[in-house]
């Protein structure tokens, strides 16, 4: 498959603001400036960006707890990200989410979510509203290999397989279930092979190498928006950190964790597109360098932002107003 | 004016709005050509073909899940659990998700979504097909409940839960589903008002879904003893009608809560509460709550209506405070 050198530029650009935005919620989190829990992405930029340019605005995600990729692969604005990390006012979710719930109706991202496998259920109603309109938008459902032991999995794999539904189920299998790894959680090594039991595709991909997971993640969504039904899509990477920051990850083998450092999608890919006349080293510099300025920039808008009145966590609850809930 | 069953204003109620807005499917197990396991959607999917009246496997995380997710973007989805004791395996999405999403997300998703939930013991389906599981939902923010009694609240109310932005359980007492009763108006009946059903000075029965008719059957009785008994079915659970339960208060002074959910931590103890904070001063006698036995539904028919508040409970109750 030719792929496109703007394209190529374009996915090593996202993959290098994602890998600074977590580098940045590492580091403001150990800090203290960014409250409750954070996930971190790190290791596993490759997938996000390749499979959401196989996207509009007008297709949809759902995401996980490990999300901040996620949303800002599908185009999430990364002030506004910040902001609600930061827990203010202005943040995408009037600092009522967080993290773990970032949400853009508009870019067609249906929330990170904190509970492990439910997205998957979420991805089916997605993927029926697009059957019962008769549009060709197709939904993405990223998930991770500890998720695949839900119920709900099964559940939706199932319905979206016989019902045809326009979903690509995306696998991160970053081979942990929080402390859990996955020749621990599951008895199979490739989750793809899953895919059989509900007759649908299941196609396993180096999942930090973008390329291969834009070539399997396209011909997924093609299949997915000519209604010949879901794939899933199992794309191998890491978690470079802890479940959590906080989390020293002492359950790792130090010789795996070096293994897949050494794979880290992001130096890989930077010199595959020098190699490969893509990109100069100047321009991987400046296109980092640019990704670092972007950072910076959502620091000091999320910081120069207000803290939400407490009067405003008595709204939204409901669409209209319940005077109940003003009460405590 | 017209007379229908129960179950023909639920199926009245949901058909009216699928024929104006193509956004309104209806999904659950046996829904389709089978009709619905009540067979409140019969005819159903004659009418609207198998794309909006959709049987689903038995998975009822994806069925609450599938709605949260159509709901978000952009249908009006109406899920059916086959019994709302199955409600436990689609908690997840009910609770974490549709009650959630609004507001997690500061305001950004809207979750027109009902859930339909048969609900209620006597039919001699024992312990996992016959519970009254309101008081779980009701103790949800983000969630508005209903419960009604009567074909014409079943079928106003259900239009409004249609119309409404926020997910809406909707119970539906299998022993109701028989009933006989005018409907008068295929309006919507908003979500939040009660209603007297039967006036009276003496006492109070604040109540909701299937005791609305035992209770009546006690005022009845009470009557020709001249004990006027004041019955007040409350059809929406979320939004409460606190101003009625007011109003009911500072006209009898005497209250009787009747469930047929069991007592501990039922939602009577919410409503107790309520009226204990706010209307104490109006009060001439304790409270009393009238609940199902404390125990899992029993199967045998004799232990089954040894469960179920009876009205010679409600009269005992009634009786008490008089």
């Amino acid at each position: 498959m030719a792929i496109a050198k703007d394209l190529m530029r374009d996915l090593y650009k996202q993959m290098r603001l994602i890998r600074e935005f977590e580098s940045a919620a590492q580091r403001l989190f150990a800090s203290g400036k960014i409250p409750g829990f954070v996930h971190l992405y790190i290791g596993e930029e490759a997938i996000a960006p390749a499979v959401c340019a196989c996207l509009t605005d007008e297709d949809y995600i759902t995401s996980t707890h490990r999300g901040h990729g996620h949303v800002l692969a599908k185009g999430a604005d990364i002030k506004l990200m910040m902001a609600e990390l930061f827990g203010k006012a202005t943040g995408y979710c009037k600092g009522k989410g967080g993290s773990m719930h970032i949400a853009d109706r508009d870019k067609g991202i249906l929330g990170a979510n904190g509970i492990v496998g439910a997205g998957h259920c979420i991805s089916c109603g997605a993927g029926l509203s697009i059957k019962v309109k008769g549009t060709d938008q197709v939904c993405v459902c990223f998930f991770g290999d500890g998720s695949t032991n839900q119920g709900t999995f099964h559940e939706s794999l199932n319905m979206a397989s016989i019902w045809k539904l326009p979903i690509v189920f995306v696998c991160e299998n970053n081979h942990y279930g929080i402390s859990m790894s996955q020749d621990r959680h599951q008895a199979i090594k490739d989750i793809a092979d899953r895919g059989a039991s509900y007759n649908i595709p299941g196609i396993s991909v180096d999942g930090n190498d973008p390329l291969a997971v834009y070539e399997a993640a396209s011909e997924a969504v093609r299949r997915a928006r000519e209604g010949k039904g879901p794939t899933l899509l199992e794309c191998k990477t890491y978690r470079q950190r802890g479940h959590f920051e906080g989390d020293p990850g002492t359950y790792k083998p130090k010789e795996e964790q070096a293994g897949w450092l050494s794979k880290d999608p992001l130096p890989l890919f930077a010199a595959f597109l020098v190699e490969n006349n893509v990109l100069t080293q100047d321009e991987i510099k400046a296109i980092d360098d640019s990704a670092l300025a972007e950072i910076e920039a959502a620091i000091e808008f999320a910081d120069a932002q207000p803290i939400p009145e407490v009067e405003s966590a008595v709204v939204d609850v409901y669409s209209d107003i319940i005077e109940e809930v003003r009460s405590r | 004016m017209s007379t229908m069953t129960f179950l023909e204003a639920l199926r009245e109620g949901m058909s009216i709005r699928m024929r104006t807005d193509p956004n309104v499917v209806l999904f659950g197990e046996d829904v389709g050509a089978f009709g619905g396991c009540f067979g409140v959607s019969a005819g159903m999917f004659a009418e609207f073909g198998a794309e909006r009246v959709r049987d689903t496997p038995i998975s009822e995380g994806a069925i609450v899940g599938c709605a949260v997710g159509a709901a978000a973007t952009g249908l009006r989805p109406i899920a059916e659990l086959m019994f709302c004791d199955f409600l436990t395996v689609g908690m997840d999405q009910l609770v974490n998700q549709a009650a959630k999403m609004r507001y997690m997300f500061g305001g950004k998703i809207s979750m027109p979504m009902v859930l339909r939930l048969p609900a209620g013991a006597g039919t001699g389906a024992a312990a996992q097909h016959s519970q009254s599981l309101e008081a779980w939902v009701t103790h949800v923010p983000g969630l508005k409940v209903v419960y009604p009694s009567s074909p014409q609240d079943a079928l106003g109310l259900m239009l409004a839960a249609i119309d409404d932005d926020n997910p809406v359980v909707f119970f539906e007492h299998k022993l109701l589903l028989g009933v006989k009763g005018e409907v008068d108006s295929k309006e919507p009946i908003p979500i939040g008002k009660g209603k007297v059903v039967r006036e009276g000075k003496d006492v109070s029965i604040i109540t909701y879904g299937k005791q609305v008719y035992d209770s009546l059957a006690v005022a009845e009785a009470l009557a020709k003893e001249g004990v006027e008994v004041e019955v007040v079915d409350l059809r929406s659970l979320y939004p409460l009608d606190k101003d009625l339960i007011g109003e009911t208060i500072a006209k009898t002074h005497k209250a009787v809560i009747v469930t047929e959910a069991v007592k501990r931590g039922g939602y009577g103890g919410e409503i107790s509460a309520i009226i204990a904070e706010e209307f104490f001063d109006q009060l001439d006698a304790p409270i009393v709550r009238v609940g199902g036995l404390n125990t899992p539904v029993p199967f045998s028919p004799v232990l089954e209506q040894y469960f179920i508040p009876n009205d010679k409970d409600i009269m005992q109750a009634v009786r008490s405070v008089l």
